[in-house]
């Protein structure tokens, strides 16, 4: 990968190469000796990576979203088997191979965290963000809900009840949210594109 | 282990900082921290338990002024030393400077359990949590550990990472969504239109 690094600088006038952070120059060390040893074939990081990178990512899980909106039938299966209903789809693989998906309604709000280290559905929603991963959501999420998500924009009243749902074990989750009012005469692919990644965790609403 | 990796209701945080329109990866030795971390995977030099236990290790803070993919890079290579396929002299001279590790395993497997085919428990069980301090790996979360709920899914058979991350034993048992309600966690200063689910392995649980 070391060929693509400068890309990450083209807006350094003075072509100084940028220092290297302890992190990083630890990252390529172990990087050179396990392609030394054989333990790491060239061309296996672009490999692993281009599919989280190109292919996987939320517009997998809202054409879930937009499927379950127009067609009740199929949302009754997602709501039932969350993994069957996905894979109709042709979504699957690593961190989807057991879902749950979890209906919000006018009276009930879901929202996913993992407070133990990042569990997140990657078949459907890709690899999380940064903020998922953090401690002040993992700590807090669990602990002051309401509060968390009115600080990330989302002020439920106090008559909706939250659902907190910790992936802790093998389940991966994906909130299905309530159809936008108003979005009555639209098809399918522009309901897609009306569902945010946060709504699927829960953070936000579409 | 109750290591600082256990973060649920914990205080003292602070806000949490969305960036806009992330990347998927924030530089290049990202990447190939996460595809060092499929690699250790692919070539079974461990399993997603061990490496999770791995991070767990961390000294708690280098755990917690790090980066997410700092912590993938340290739990790769201390399990990459731990099975001789490189060493920590190589790491250090090949990096110029320090290559922290996590600390060693302290506990070997949990006792395993005769694994019934039949879950114990059943949706609408009510069951409280173990008491329980393992120096190992858990996926127990310390917040909901003596504390009551109720189960509302019956997931099937898993491997229990607290005997999977330490030995190759056979050690599937059931797995459940527990529902416990917010006051049951935090007290009364919780709300009340509030509920926890908690995706724990039959081994934690108990009749209350």
């Amino acid at each position: 990968m070391s060929d693509h690094h400068d890309d990450d600088h083209h807006d350094d006038d003075h072509h100084r190469p940028e220092p290297v952070s302890p992190v990083e120059a630890r990252a390529r060390a172990l990087e050179a000796l396990l392609e030394d040893k054989g333990f790491l074939q060239p061309g296996f990081v672009d490999a692993v990576v281009s599919t989280y990178e190109n292919d996987i990512g939320p517009m997998n899980g809202a054409r879930v979203v937009a499927r379950a909106w127009v067609d009740p039938a199929y949302r009754t299966r997602l709501l039932a088997d969350g993994t069957a209903a996905i894979a109709e789809l042709g979504f699957g693989g690593p961190e989807g191979r057991h879902l749950v998906v979890v209906e919000n309604t006018p009276g009930v709000h879901n929202v996913v965290v993992c407070t133990l280290c990042s569990c997140y559905p990657w078949a459907v929603l890709g690899l999380p963000p940064t903020w998922y991963k953090s401690p002040p959501y993992r700590a807090r999420m669990v602990r002051e809900p309401r509060l968390l998500l009115r600080e990330m924009g989302l002020d439920l009243p106090e008559s909706v009840e939250i659902r907190v749902w910790d992936s802790s074990a093998e389940i991966r989750y994906m909130v299905l949210p309530e159809r936008p009012a108003g979005s009555g005469g639209q098809s399918e692919d522009e309901l897609a594109r009306l569902v945010s990644r946060d709504a699927m965790i829960g953070t936000a609403r579409p | 282990m109750d290591g600082v990796h256990d973060l649920g209701g914990m205080d003292g945080f602070g806000p949490v900082e969305v960036e806009a329109n992330e990347p998927v990866f924030h530089a290049a030795w990202e990447r190939v921290v996460f595809a060092i971390a499929a690699a250790v995977s692919v070539r079974r030099v461990s399993n997603i338990d061990a490496f999770r236990h791995a991070i767990e290790r961390m000294d708690p803070a280098h755990y917690l002024g790090s980066s997410y993919y700092e912590h993938w890079l340290t739990g790769a290579a201390t399990l990459l030393v731990e099975h001789g396929v490189v060493t920590r002299d190589e790491l250090e001279a090949k990096s110029g400077g320090a290559f922290p590790l996590s600390r060693p395993v302290r506990s070997t497997a949990a006792p395993a359990r005769p694994s019934s085919a039949e879950p114990r428990f059943a949706v609408g069980s009510a069951v409280r949590v173990r008491s329980m301090h393992p120096l190992g790996h858990t996926r127990c979360p310390r917040y909901v550990r003596g504390k009551r709920g109720v189960v509302v899914r019956v997931d099937g058979l898993f491997p229990l990472p607290d005997v999977a991350a330490h030995s190759d034993q056979p050690c599937s048992e059931a797995s459940y969504s527990v529902r416990f309600a917010a006051r049951e966690l935090w007290g009364d200063q919780a709300g009340g239109a509030e509920a926890v689910h908690v995706d724990l392995w039959e081994s934690y649980l108990e009749t209350p």
